[in-house]
């Protein structure tokens, strides 16, 4: 069956473009962008003033599955995505058990072979997370991984790391970091500054992640390997990843929504939802990480989506577990704090959340033409509406955005040609 | 003024002229306890829970006593782990003692912030004694009235608060309280037991004593936790003693007529020394009298007043 997009604005990344063109989509491919198509046997959705974007890639999402079902299932995390605006989304491995065998990739794989969106699995870097010994890695590629990471703890040991970078070169495989000191970060649940010392709360300090970055730049330097740095939330990360990329290392970042959008202040109500790892920091670090998201230094928008139950988070802030749910607010947030505010073009938004993702993990591109498999991530800027967590499809209603009145919104949502989001709702076929 | 407070979580909320009230309504309430009979109706019908997640003799005493004194009905509640390790959650808890039909909650946690999140989970009264390294209001509370009682005012006072600001609640409600009557508040101990930007709060940071002590009016000793030279705060509890227990020495820096408190429990020897501990300066025993006044000014202004006068009681 046939599909015609009416009355868009298609995004254009490659051309840096954006034109009023009708879409047609035809057997999950692309077949037409013309102004003022009629095809009569097609299903028409009307999408007037809505920008049509190449399909939306999470590449950080937690879907808790295997073994924290209750947080979120590969089910319902993919829907969430589906809601968000996300056409495909990448699942870290720290389930459980951890993602560092085959069996496990190949599970993962199969539980999403009914989901709305793909969901391409991270591996884990070391033998169950503990950062001691290499995983199976040639396995683990077999099995159909798109990149390594430990995500959710770093690798303390510089030695491990350095021989995970060696031997993954091989492969040409990502390795994603999550840069945290955990001898620095012990025992802190938000940032170290004056907000942390006023409430009295043990702050986690900017150099907890700085050390790792500049750490592991170093060691994608000395190996050659390729590196992205997961989650960035200080200033001062930002300037190191800048004289890397100067200097030609192969290395990469993404930043999340929250890190966009929320300063430590937010903290002071201890509300548990706006603790997260990295911690929410200054507003000097929010500047850089626009401006590093400006000057290509950061080449990513990624939710770092970490759905927990009502009852983990609704305890005191010490022992709440760290994780925003970020799927179903990241699109709004970013159209509504960056693009809205003439701070990022729709193009530039196209090429963090689509293009680059793509690029960075190997995928195939990303772009709204004829003849490219048709993902793709339709927004309208006109919406506006408040944050529901209750309307959520994720089983984390952990956000510290609930209420946020946001403009901007995904109102469609195409994977391979089908209809998987219409105005929010989740598409039929979609729901068990 | 009116006292139109529901809770007290902290003194970075409360104004000048409110500190001022619940001080000034302390002093009878001292004079209550020098009564040979100290009970007064005033709070009668009325039920105080204390609920103490972490061990404390004191405090928890001073305020069941403070709410005993006015009349009230109180009942303890000691919960020797977190909510985490016990199974019941903070919320669970707090509805099952409301249930039971109390009206003021006294609740020590050792997480910041537990007393606000339990003012949003209850109609009750919420009355912080201590949470985590955030606040412990009565204790700068009944702080300042000792100050005020010896000197007569608090504000142009010259006010040193040494020890581990870092980790200490009573560093902290002490720089709010004392900044908003006027005080000049100086926090004085190694670098590595100031918690960042402090300055920000309003206090002075000085990590030499020579510097943080000279010509103060008061002295205001936190306790040193023994287990922060395991975390590699400083080298050792000698070279702590040596550097920052305040001894006569150190004293000496001070103006003449300088006070001396502590919050207890003290580490004999260790943040202070016996002679300074035991000797004119302190006044570590009348805080403890204090505290109960202080604590029975508050019941008495959340809860009693437009009953009947305790004053005339």
């Amino acid at each position: 069956m046939c599909l015609l997009l009416k009355g868009g604005l298609v995004v254009d990344p490659d051309r840096n473009s954006i034109k009023k063109a009708d879409v047609l989509l035809e057997e999950g491919r692309i077949a037409a962008i013309q102004p003022g198509l009629k095809v009569p046997d097609a299903k028409t959705i009307p999408v007037e003033g809505c920008y049509i974007c190449p399909g939306f890639i999470d590449m950080h999402c937690h879907l808790r599955e295997p073994g924290e079902e209750m947080k979120e299932t590969i089910h319902t995390g993919t829907m969430a995505a589906a809601r968000g605006g996300f056409t495909a989304v990448v699942a870290m491995g720290n389930t459980k058990p951890p993602a560092d065998s085959r069996a496990v990739i190949e599970f993962v794989k199969r539980q999403a072979e009914a989901a709305p969106v793909p969901v391409y699995p991270v591996g884990c870097v070391t033998k169950e997370r503990k950062g001691l010994e290499l995983a199976e890695i040639g396995d683990l590629v077999d099995a159909g991984i798109v990149a390594l990471s430990d995500d959710g703890n770093p690798v303390m040991n510089s030695e491990v790391l350095r021989r995970v970078m060696e031997y993954s070169s091989m492969f040409g495989l990502l390795v994603i970091s999550h840069c945290e000191d955990t001898n620095l970060s012990a025992g802190g649940v938000m940032h170290e500054g004056y907000i942390s010392t006023l409430l009295g709360l043990r702050g986690i300090p900017r150099a907890a992640e700085e050390i790792h970055v500049a750490r592991d730049i170093i060691l994608a330097e000395m190996t050659g390997a390729r590196l992205h740095i997961a989650h960035v939330s200080s200033a001062g990360s930002v300037r190191l990843i800048r004289e890397a990329k100067q200097r030609g290392v192969r290395v990469t970042a993404e930043v999340t929504p929250h890190h966009l959008c929320l300063t430590d202040e937010a903290v002071m109500t201890f509300d548990t939802n706006t603790k997260v790892n990295p911690p929410l920091r200054t507003p000097e670090d929010v500047d850089a990480l626009c401006a590093g998201l400006l000057d290509g230094t950061i080449d990513v928008i990624a939710t770092d989506h970490a759905p927990h139950t009502l009852e983990e988070k609704d305890v005191e802030y010490n022992y709440a577990p760290f994780g925003i749910s970020g799927l179903e607010t990241a699109v709004p947030l970013m159209w509504d704090r960056l693009v809205a505010k003439g701070i990022l073009t729709p193009v530039q938004l196209a090429q963090k959340m689509a293009g680059n993702p793509a690029k960075i993990l190997g995928l195939p591109e990303r772009a709204v033409k004829v003849g490219t498999v048709a993902d793709l991530t339709v927004i309208d800027p006109q919406l506006k509406q408040p944050v529901r967590v209750e309307s959520f499809a994720s089983r984390g209603k952990n956000s510290p955005f609930n209420g946020w009145e946001l403009l901007g919104w995904p109102v469609l949502t195409i994977v391979a040609g089908k209809v998987v989001m219409l105005e929010g709702k989740l598409t039929d076929s979609e729901r068990s | 003024m009116d006292f139109k407070r529901k809770d007290i979580l902290g003194l970075q909320d409360l104004s000048a002229e409110e500190i001022e009230l619940i001080l000034d309504t302390a002093e009878p309430m001292k004079e209550i306890l020098g009564r040979e009979l100290k009970k007064v109706p005033t709070l009668r019908g009325h039920s105080v829970v204390t609920l103490f997640y972490e061990p404390s003799t004191r405090t928890r005493t001073s305020f069941e006593l403070a709410a005993k004194y006015l009349g009230a009905d109180t009942a303890s509640i000691a919960v020797a782990t977190s909510s985490v390790q016990k199974g019941e959650s903070l919320r669970d808890t707090a509805k099952t003692i409301e249930m039971m039909g109390i009206d003021v909650i006294i609740i020590r946690h050792a997480a910041a912030g537990v007393p606000h999140l339990l003012s949003r989970y209850v109609k009750a009264r919420v009355i912080n004694a201590g949470d985590g390294a955030h606040e412990h209001p009565t204790q700068a509370l009944l702080d300042m009235f000792t100050i005020r009682e010896k000197k007569g005012r608090l504000s142009g006072l010259k006010v040193a608060i040494l020890g581990d600001i870092a980790h200490s609640r009573v560093a902290r409600s002490n720089i709010w309280g004392l900044t908003k009557m006027g005080a000049e508040v100086r926090v004085v101990g190694p670098p590595t037991l100031m918690p960042p930007d402090i300055q920000k709060m309003g206090a002075k940071v000085f990590y030499r004593w020579e510097d943080g002590l000279k010509e103060v009016d008061v002295i205001n000793v936190l306790r040193i936790q023994l287990e922060r030279q395991q975390k590699g705060l400083f080298p050792s509890i000698r070279e702590y003693t040596r550097l920052y227990g305040l001894d006569e020495e150190k004293l000496r820096c001070a103006k003449p007529d300088v006070l001396v408190l502590h919050p207890g429990p003290v580490n004999r020897g260790i943040e202070i020394s016996p002679e300074v501990q035991d000797g004119p300066h302190a006044v570590i025993n009348e805080q403890v009298k204090n505290g109960v006044a202080v604590r029975m000014a508050l019941l008495y202004l959340l809860m009693g007043r437009g009953e009947e006068d305790v004053l005339t009681a």
